[in-house]
């Protein structure tokens, strides 16, 4: 199991690159393996929404079960990766990479302070393994 | 087993089943444009057809051919008495629009069988309408907002769904325009308190609670539960898929559910799978029967002599119409009459019999299965599909090989909460033989998990069609029929 350590977590699985005030948000490759094969990828948002932390981000699909991601932080979203709509499986083979999800502009950069560190978050995955 | 060939791939030009004797009328050819071309019909003499629908049904995995302990679907055996009945000409051949009179026992037996699963469960009243557990679900929560919003509490737009909930419950929820709020389970599997009370408050429209739960757990503060949610001005909907633990045992209005659903489906032993059709009435406590979909069966007058007289009235504040005409007729004469022939005692031991086998499977794997909540189970159980040191094999592949000893798979991946989840119901319609046989099934796949797993990963073995493609059968879906490319005739 991979956990980058140049990125932030929350106990939900979503994980953010941050880069000036720009973040990349994706799920992470615990999350992936969890869901096994993803067949679907839906946005609950467009680019330009303006979105709170918590907020629904859109919902992932796989042969197990579905589940809805949420935004780690708030902000307005400028990018979102419509390639998962056609290519979902990109969640299982490049979660960290080709399979980000969105780039919002931070509304609150104190909000990325209070996510997990890699090990905080490799730790809350193992209790609950 | 050979490979079965669709009927198109056995159809051959000029062959026919059915040759029409010479017309006594002159023949007219139809016109052009309702000939179509992409229209491919299979060509094949009679005993091929009969050969070849016969065959298709006997691949079919039904209670009637195998063991069936598909969690949280009661798959019962369906006595055939209840056919029978069923098929009482004044049953089969009455019509929904039969002015009243003329239907007397018919409304009779509607009026009965609201009022016995009203005993059943503790509750003033039932609407029969419904035509499956969700749509049940659906009626329990209209019920809900409306009540609410003719009491002016217009504010309570949130519904808390413990995380060990069915299913349908959220989405339920969400077609009636209410925020669903997951309410997280504690470490014995109950819904935990502390999280419960924190999102009681004066924007709760209620609690949708399943008991026994998902995970085949009773419920241990199910009163507690339901004070703490009326308390805050909410209603408990009682999801009743998992009644077939409690007949004669527990009433849900007592333990405090206000609205409740029955799947007769289930519980009732009416069919289920291949169609059904389904019927899942909804139960009230009073102060929500004037709010029940109409209409209801009731005794409307009497003669001289006493004798009722039946008909159908809608409640004062009703929600409206859930089905076309009355629901499921044929399913309720089926549902009575297996209430009829259990009576109560009879039903009590029908829930005493699911639970005691539940806990014998579970007690007999509980050494080689990993169970995550390790309590007395109701009706059903869920145990873990993994093991640390058979890192490869999944949920899934268990799943798979039961298939090739004639058992249908239990439910996988739910409840959602259990890493790996296998929920086993196995119902009291089922022998000691048949259990054992599933257990010694059980140790097998174990044992092939660790010793020789390529196995489970090509599992099933002994089907026509083998492991399928569950990724392309999600993305690629075909809902229509697509005839094959060369059985298209060139005009």
């Amino acid at each position: 199991m991979n956990f980058p350590t140049d990125l932030k977590y929350t106990t939900k699985d979503e994980w953010i690159r941050v880069e000036g005030n720009t973040a990349t948000i994706g799920i992470s490759d615990f999350a992936q393996d969890a869901l096994s094969d993803i067949v679907f990828v839906e946005y609950a948002v467009s680019e330009g929404d303006d979105v709170g932390k918590g907020d629904t981000l859109g919902t992932i699909e796989s042969v197990k079960a579905a589940s809805d991601v949420y935004f780690p932080v708030g902000g307005k979203i400028v990018a979102v990766n419509e390639d998962l709509l056609d290519a979902p499986e990109l969640v299982n083979t490049d979660p960290y990479g080709e399979a980000w999800m969105i780039k919002i502009e931070l509304g609150d950069p104190a909000e990325v302070e209070s996510m997990l560190d890699a090990a905080a978050y490799e730790a809350d995955t193992k209790g609950r393994e | 087993m050979t490979e079965q060939k669709t009927i198109y791939e056995k159809s051959s030009p000029g062959r026919r089943a059915v040759r029409f004797p010479k017309p006594e009328v002159p023949l007219t050819a139809l016109p052009n444009e309702f000939l179509r071309k992409d229209l491919v019909l299979p060509e094949v003499d009679e005993l091929e057809a009969v050969r070849h629908f016969t065959n298709l049904s006997q691949l079919n995995h039904g209670v009637d051919t195998g063991f069936y302990p598909l969690g949280s679907c009661t798959m019962k055996y369906n006595p055939r008495i209840n056919e029978e009945t069923a098929r009482l000409s004044g049953f089969a051949k009455s019509h929904p629009l039969q002015p009243s009179e003329t239907v007397q026992g018919n409304l009779k037996l509607m009026y009965l069988l609201q009022k016995y699963l009203a005993e059943i469960s503790g509750f003033s009243q039932v609407t029969l309408q419904p035509a499956a557990g969700a749509h049940g679900e659906l009626t329990g929560v209209m019920i809900i907002r409306k009540y609410l919003y003719k009491k002016g509490e217009t504010q309570r737009n949130k519904i808390l769904i413990p995380d060990s909930a069915h299913g349908t419950n959220p989405a339920t929820s969400a077609m009636n325009n209410f925020k669903v709020v997951e309410i997280k389970s504690d470490a014995r599997g109950n819904i935990d308190l502390e999280a419960l009370r924190a999102e009681c408050d004066d924007t709760l429209a209620g609690l949708m609670l399943t008991n026994p739960n998902t995970l085949g757990m009773f419920e241990e503060n199910v009163q507690e539960v339901c004070k703490i949610v009326h308390d805050a001005g909410g209603l408990v909907y009682g999801d009743g898929a998992n009644m077939n633990a409690l007949l004669g045992i527990a009433k849900p209005a007592e333990f405090g559910i206000d609205i409740l659903h029955y799947n007769l489906h289930k519980t009732f032993s009416t069919p289920h799978g291949g169609g059904g059709p389904g019927s899942g009435p909804v139960g009230v406590v009073d102060f929500l029967v004037d709010y029940l979909p109409g209409p209801l069966v009731e005794i409307v007058e009497e003669d001289e002599e006493g004798n009722p007289f039946y008909d159908l009235v809608t409640p004062k504040h009703s929600i409206g119409r859930m089905k076309a005409f009355h629901g499921q007729f044929g399913m309720m004469v089926r549902a009575y009459t297996y209430i009829l022939m259990h009576g109560a005692k009879g039903l009590r031991e029908v829930s005493e019999m699911a639970v005691l086998n539940a806990n014998y499977l579970m007690h007999k794997l509980k050494d080689t299965y990993k169970i995550p909540y390790e309590r007395t189970c109701m009706h059903e159980f869920v145990i873990e599909g993994r093991w640390e040191d058979a890192p490869d094999i999944h949920a899934l592949d268990i799943s798979k090989r039961m298939m090739d000893f004639g058992i249908h798979p239990p439910t996988t991946y739910f409840p959602l909460i259990v890493k790996e989840a296998l929920m086993v119901e196995p119902t009291e319609t089922e022998n000691l033989e048949t259990l054992d046989y599933f257990v010694e099934v059980m140790l097998k796949i174990a044992k092939e998990a660790h010793e020789e797993p390529e196995i489970l990963h090509a599992a099933p073995l002994t089907t026509p069609i083998r492991r399928m493609d569950e990724v392309k059968a999600a993305k690629d879906l075909v809902l229509c029929c697509v005839w094959p490319e060369d059985a298209i005739r060139a005009e």
